[in-house]
């Protein structure tokens, strides 16, 4: 999408519109704070689920430790204001830069594996994350860390936007062009002289840059985080996100977000029959849609008046 | 002293998680799919286990078998519904489709029963303590040892001088070729899950005695744990797997021996990250070269 032209005038016309509307419900109390809670918590969701798009639907490195970048950003924005003092902004950002080292740390050796090695390396990152956190007195150990309530729809809505942009930007360039071949053909790819390992760091970084980011703002919309919070079935909520929308498709995963936060807030009294109906799904889409419910598709392909393209097979 | 009681104890531990490691590694090395769901058939081997000595009055051996063939059975039930159709789709969905099954079996679990955890019983053992040149052995690491050795001499011997072990070796050298060789692909796979998961079901029951407390949480930290063992003796290899258990236990306990018990859990996951960086085929394993 560049800047200026027509679809870009539109979708800037558009989040005006959706950040106003929902503003102007919250101020009028409309919505109030159980729904204006809902609403932030979709927003960090679809940073999560976007964010996790680019490294597994876009790059096709399947992490699944996503919470505990998600862990590093809402622990390192806490210290930063709870224990420091400073004021929210700086605290989101350098959450996010926080997470995006943590993404380099484990990206640069771990990217030497593939496919399952790849996802159990991140798996087991995820978990000595969540027990460094446990064990640190300095952050209230298994407690947890008081942090002040000052997430708001305005925070939330622009880091949505942001990431939603940077990553559809990237996904567009030459670099996002890059990272498809990888996941299309990782062998090919070298061969067609494409640094594999500096995409698959880019890649990571930039994602848990954004899962970073996304942890800031979900420490500061809780009163207490706690490292139970960030476990593993964190990372498989987050991956559900993804899957379910359909591996490489930014749209998917942004709806999927949506609806699913939704279905499991209503569902929050019985988490049993949630999770029942979590894996119920999963396991069936990946029996008869094994792409995901969009596939590669975007929801603008359904509105372009051109031919759409031939989904691609993904191997 | 103290260091033969702490690998006499490192060793009990280990051999529940070479147990499950086993399940993982035969697993892997036939159909290459990390089963997800294998923690959770030993969480449900140590109910159905605790279930039979408490509700249906079962001693301990009989249980032990009764959990064995259920969990067989249920392994044999979960790879016919989840993971056959999957076999030649891409590796990541069957790794959802094994995540999405472990879930659905920990939280049916807890939709059945309830969350809250059970207290194995006590008296299933008899209160032996062997005194061994100043070393204690009681009769929970004694039956550990003894039932995850006869297990591990039985696996062996199945494997390598049974018709059905040759059907697996051959199908997990190569499928194709197999089956080209009149080796019925699908029975192997099924027997594969059947033999993984029943030992992970006694693996449950051994796990409920020495720890007193199950619940339906239980399978995922050991679960993740055997599968770190499995990778750290090369998955695929049956010695490995035993091998990894074993020094994975030593580890863990050396580690809480030395003051840092709550570090346990993560003593693995590192060892697990090591090496998966510097030795990815694992002590045993064989290096793959990589076809295009």
């Amino acid at each position: 999408m560049k800047i200026g032209n027509r679809s870009f005038w539109l979708f800037f016309l558009a989040s005006i519109l959706l950040y106003a509307v929902f503003q102007v419900l919250i101020n009028m109390g409309v919505l109030d704070l159980y729904y204006s809670n809902l609403l932030i918590n979709i927003g960090i969701n679809i940073m999560l689920a976007v964010s996790l798009h680019l490294i597994i639907g876009i790059t096709g490195q399947f992490s699944i430790g996503h919470a505990g970048f998600l862990a590093v950003g809402a622990y390192t924005s806490a210290i930063i204001t709870m224990k420091m003092g400073l004021p929210f902004e700086i605290a989101i950002l350098v959450g996010g830069i926080a997470a995006m080292l943590a993404g380099l740390v484990v990206g640069i050796p771990s990217l030497r594996l593939k496919g399952d090695y790849l996802a159990i390396a991140t798996l087991g990152f995820g978990e000595i994350v969540r027990i460094f956190f446990l064990n640190i007195d300095y952050v209230g150990g298994a407690a947890g860390m008081q942090v002040t309530h000052m997430t708001n729809w305005t925070y939330v809505f622009l880091g949505t936007l942001i990431t939603v942009l940077v990553v559809r930007n990237f996904t567009e360039s030459t670099h996002g062009r890059a990272c498809i071949a990888i996941r299309e053909n990782e062998i090919a790819a070298e061969a067609m002289g494409i640094p594999i390992t500096y995409y698959k760091v880019l890649a990571f970084a930039i994602g848990a840059f954004f899962a970073g980011i996304a942890g800031a703002l979900y420490a500061h919309n809780f009163y207490v985080i706690q490292p139970v919070n960030f476990g593993f079935l964190k990372s498989f909520d987050i991956l559900i996100f993804v899957v379910l929308g359909g591996l490489g498709s930014l749209s998917g995963a942004v709806i999927s977000a949506t609806f699913l936060t939704l279905v499991s807030t209503f569902l929050q009294q019985y988490p049993e029959t949630r999770m029942i109906l979590y894996s119920l799904v999963l396991v069936l889409v990946m029996l008869y849609r094994p792409q995901g419910l969009m596939g590669t598709k975007e929801i603008t392909d359904f509105f372009s008046f051109r031919k759409p393209e031939k989904e691609v097979g993904r191997g | 002293m103290e260091i033969f009681q702490q690998i006499i104890n490192g060793i009990s531990v280990g051999s529940i998680y070479a147990l499950i490691a086993l399940g993982y590694t035969m697993v892997y090395g036939i159909v290459k799919l990390i089963n997800f769901a294998h923690g959770d058939v030993f969480m449900l081997g140590a109910f159905i286990g605790f279930y039979s000595i408490t509700a249906l009055h079962l001693g301990l051996i009989p249980a032990l078998l009764l959990s064995m063939i259920l969990t067989a059975l249920i392994g044999v039930i979960i790879e016919r519904v989840a993971y056959k159709r999957l076999r030649n789709s891409p590796r990541i969905s069957a790794l959802i489709t094994a995540i999405g099954v472990s879930l659905f079996i920990e939280y049916g679990t807890i939709y059945v029963r309830g969350a809250q955890p059970e207290a194995y019983p006590g008296n299933a053992l008899p209160d032996m303590v062997l005194n061994l040149f100043g070393l204690t052995l009681n009769a929970d690491a004694l039956f550990i040892l003894g039932v995850s050795i006869l297990l591990m001499i039985l696996l062996q011997y199945i494997v390598h001088r049974t018709k059905v072990g040759k059907a697996m070796r051959a199908v997990s050298h190569d499928a194709e070729t197999a089956r080209l060789m009149g080796i019925n692909v699908d029975t192997t796979i099924s027997v594969t899950f059947a033999i993984g998961s029943s030992l992970a079901g006694a693996a449950g029951v051994i796990f409920g005695l020495y720890y007193t407390k199950i619940d339906p949480l239980m399978g995922i930290i050991p679960g993740l744990k055997a599968f770190v063992a499995a990778v750290l003796g090369g998955i695929g290899s049956i010695p490995g797997a035993m091998a990894g258990g074993m020094l994975l236990g030593l580890v863990e306990t050396f580690v809480s021996a030395a003051g840092f018990s709550l570090w346990r859990d993560a003593a693995a996951f590192v060892i697990l990250i090591l090496i998966l960086i510097f030795k990815p085929s694992g002590l045993f394993g064989q290096n793959v070269k990589e076809k295009v």
